[in-house]
């Protein structure tokens, strides 16, 4: 079984735990920088990303994930996971830190505020229809030719990506955490 | 809900909840400016409470505490990219439909403000936006969430700088909880009459441990050490009213406070981040209170 951690700062952790439970994988909680020794993966959970990135920088853990993941620590990030991956952000705070390891440029809360978050199916390339719960989600705008679009969704503003690969670095727009179903989780594993 | 051309749902509690699931293990902080709501952003709050007055100053200055300025929420709205939220008056569904329109990210329908209904709370199932209320005990809180409300916060004693009320909602919550998880099936009917709540949410926190969505602490959180003292007794995330923009270096208050509800569990930061940090808010002695704020709500 690969070791697999979740970043444990703020956010949905508790969901992804139960995610890699299901699968019987042991989530193992991620606050400190050493505690990235040894892992085979590591999942950037949901919550809110200039929180993240301001306990990412205090906890050092920033310095230790960034090389880490350049020397190839395989990531999937969940909305505000996916923000922290991204090559750039839109509408986020100035200056806004990110690891730019997904060759994305996300517009945060691209979909509107709260009061637009929503549900809708999204058919993912070999998986099928699966539940998209989107909470102030960030939306992807653009994409490098090295970044491999497994879902899309038109809500109504055109087609954008919702999930997308670049090798060992994943992101999703929403939370598939959130729902019983832990196909991306699995996806994610079956990859290590 | 509603829908949409794409076959979308809005304002599902899915997508309600989910957001208070967002912002565990966060601090959500009481501003009254964009001054403050930037300082706060900057701490890495996970979201701010955008209001007019904090608790302490409503607690001195007396008189009828209502809904903020719609300008003021739009300004703090605009200057940071953190979910904004803001209060309505308990049972005032209007200014809830004010709060809707201005497109907060959530209302905490409030005992800190002047209650407008000593009956009824408001009907949140009827809103796209989430909603918050404060509980002192379980069957409070599980009327509220039959009524809708999304997220659950202890009520403590807000602006009085003091976390004694709050560790005794908190304490009885949990203990209630407990009651709950190990009482037979048959014990449950009773039970639910004792709490004054819903049966069916009453079975539902006894077959799962825990309340159906999340809880978080408020009510006189002034220093670090009180996050962590909190977080420790389950409250998944904090919010803090007057204890940071009434202590003497607010900045760093923000900052130390978010990184203890972070590291709750790890005495060495917590220790770390409490060192010299200057004055926390002067606070006040709970049982000399003329005004107990935590008896609002029915």
């Amino acid at each position: 079984m690969p070791r697999v951690g979740v970043l444990a700062l703020q956010g949905d952790v508790r969901e992804h735990v139960a995610m890699l439970h299901a699968i019987g994988v042991t989530g193992e909680l991620i606050k400190r920088p050493e505690q990235l020794e040894g892992l085979d993966g590591i999942i950037f959970p949901g919550g809110e990303s200039t929180t993240m990135a301001h306990l990412l920088a205090t906890s050092g853990l920033q310095l230790a994930l960034e090389e880490r993941v350049a020397n190839g620590l395989p990531v999937l990030g969940t909305c505000a996971g996916l923000i922290l991956l991204s090559h750039k952000v839109l509408d986020g705070r100035d200056q806004q830190w990110s690891l730019r390891a997904l060759d994305v440029i996300v517009r945060r809360n691209g979909y509107g505020r709260q009061i637009a978050s929503f549900e809708s199916p999204v058919d993912v390339k070999g998986v099928g229809v699966v539940p998209g719960v989107f909470i102030r989600a960030p939306r992807i705008e653009a994409w490098g030719k090295d970044v491999e679009v497994l879902a899309k969704l038109d809500h109504g503003d055109g087609p954008h990506p919702v999930l997308v690969r670049q090798g060992a670095i994943w992101g999703c727009s929403f939370h598939p955490e959130l729902t019983n179903d832990s196909w991306l989780h699995q996806m994610f594993t079956s990859s290590l | 809900m509603s829908s949409n051309p794409s076959s979308s749902i809005i304002g599902s509690a899915l997508v309600k909840r989910g957001l208070a699931d967002m912002l565990r293990g966060g601090v959500i902080m009481d501003v009254v400016n964009p001054e403050q709501a930037k300082i706060a952003e900057d701490a890495g709050a996970v979201a701010v409470m955008a209001l007019e007055r904090v608790p302490s100053d409503i607690r001195r200055d007396g008189g009828v505490a209502r809904m903020s300025d719609p300008q003021m929420i739009q300004e703090i709205q605009a200057i940071v990219t953190i979910p904004v939220m803001a209060k309505a008056r308990i049972g005032h569904f209007a200014e809830a439909q004010i709060l809707q329109a201005l497109d907060v990210d959530y209302i905490d329908e409030s005992e800190v403000l002047t209650p407008a209904d000593e009956e009824n709370h408001i009907d949140k199932w009827g809103f796209t936006v989430p909603f918050v209320c404060g509980a002192t005990n379980l069957g409070e809180a599980l009327r509220r969430i039959g009524e809708g409300a999304c997220l659950i916060r202890s009520k403590g004693e807000a602006g009085t700088g003091n976390v004694v009320e709050a560790v005794r909602h908190l304490r009885t919550i949990n203990a209630q909880i407990r009651r709950l998880v190990s009482a037979d099936a048959s014990e449950l009917f009773s039970l639910a009459k004792d709490l004054q709540a819903p049966l069916p949410l009453v079975q539902e926190v006894a077959a799962t441990g825990r309340l159906p969505v999340p809880m978080f602490c408020a009510g006189g959180i002034s220093t670090p050490a009180d996050a962590a003292l909190v977080l420790q007794l389950g409250a998944e995330a904090v919010f803090v009213g007057s204890g940071i923009f009434k202590s003497e270096d607010p900045n760093r208050m923000a900052r130390a406070i978010v990184e203890a509800t972070t590291h709750f569990e790890d005495a060495a930061v917590v220790a770390k981040v409490s060192t010299g940090l200057g004055a926390a808010m002067r606070g006040a002695e709970t049982s000399t209170l003329e005004m107990r704020l935590a008896e609002r709500g029915w």
